[in-house]
C-alpha cells in the first residue's frame, strides 16, 4: 500500500492520549506524521526544562501548557491532523465523555495509579474502545526486553512490565520514545484494519 | 484444577480459588496489576471475591511507574 492511501484511511480516524509527557508527546507526534486524523490530547501539566530529556518540547515552549505547546509541534509537522487539546486531570468520571467517539486510547500517564485508573475506567465504562498502555521503561540498555503483548481486542501492553522509574533510574529518551512508538504502530495496526 | 495464566497453563489446588487465593498461591509479589478472567476486567475491588474456575483463561498485565 502506498503512504498516500495510508494517510487517506488513517485521516478517517480519531485517536485519544492520555497524557501528554515522554510516551503521549512522542507517540502523538508518530500518529501526526503517519496521518492520523484528529488526536484528542489531555494532560493538565506544563512544559518544565526537565522534560527535555525526553519528551518532544522545545526550551522556548517552557512555561506552556504541554497540550498547547505540542499542538504547536504537531502543526509544524503535519498541519492536517486536527489536535483537540484539554487541559484537564483525568478522572474516572470524564474519561468517558473525553474520549467519546475515540477508535483507540492511548495510555501515556507516568503514575502506576493512573493507570490503573484509566485501565479499570476504559475497561468497564467505555468497554469496546481499544486502550493500549504502556508499562516498564526505565533506565538504559536491555532494548530486546520491551515488548508489545496483546492481552485481547481491546487491552494492549508496550514495555517490558519490569523496571520502574526511580532517581536512580530515570526514564531517558531512547526507552521512553522506542515504547512511545510501539505504542503508536499499535494504534496504526488496529486502525489499518478497521474498515470506514 | 488446570487454568491458562498468560498463556501457559498453570497447575493449582482446589476446584475453585479467589483472585487473592491465586495470588498467594503463586507468590506474586507485584502489587499493581490488572487482571481479566475470560476477557471480563476484574476491578482490584473483587479480588476477594471474583472466582477462579477450572479451564478459565486468566490473563494479568504489571504497571510499572514511568512515562
Amino acid at each position: 500500500m502506498k503512504f498516500s492511501e495510508i494517510r487517506e484511511h488513517l485521516s478517517k480516524f480519531k485517536v485519544g492520549i492520555a497524557g501528554a509527557g515522554g510516551l503521549g508527546s512522542n507517540c502523538a507526534v508518530a500518529l501526526a506524521r503517519t496521518g492520523v486524523g484528529t488526536i484528542v490530547l489531555c494532560d493538565y501539566d506544563i512544559v518544565d526544562i526537565s522534560n527535555l530529556n525526553r519528551q518532544y518540547y522545545f526550551t522556548e515552549q517552557a512555561g506552556m501548557f504541554k497540550t498547547e505547546a505540542l499542538r504547536d509541534n504537531i502543526a509544524g509537522i503535519n498541519p492536517d491532523t486536527v489536535i483537540i487539546a484539554h487541559n484537564i486531570e483525568l478522572t474516572t468520571q470524564n474519561i468517558p465523555e473525553i474520549f467519546a467517539g475515540c477508535d483507540v486510547i492511548v495510555e501515556a500517564f507516568d503514575r502506576k495509579e493512573m493507570k490503573e485508573m484509566i485501565a479499570e475506567t476504559v475497561q468497564s465504562k467505555i468497554p469496546g474502545i481499544p486502550l493500549v498502555m504502556g508499562s516498564g521503561l526505565a533506565g538504559w540498555g536491555n532494548t530486546g526486553s520491551l515488548k508489545c503483548r496483546r492481552i485481547d481486542n481491546t487491552l494492549f501492553v508496550c514495555g517490558d512490565e519490569e523496571t520502574e522509574v526511580s532517581d536512580e533510574l530515570p526514564p531517558l529518551a531512547p526507552r521512553v520514545g522506542i515504547v512511545a512508538n510501539m505504542q503508536a504502530d499499535i494504534v496504526v495496526e488496529l486502525l489499518m484494519k478497521t474498515k470506514r | 484444577m488446570k487454568i491458562t495464566l498468560n498463556n501457559r497453563i498453570e497447575e493449582l489446588a482446589g476446584d475453585i480459588m479467589t483472585v487473592s487465593e491465586m495470588l498467594d498461591a503463586k507468590k506474586f509479589t507485584f502489587k499493581m496489576r490488572i487482571i481479566k478472567i475470560n476477557g471480563v476486567f476484574i476491578p482490584k475491588d473483587k479480588y476477594k471475591t471474583a472466582l477462579i474456575h477450572e479451564g478459565d483463561n486468566v490473563q494479568m498485565l504489571y504497571l510499572m511507574s514511568g512515562g
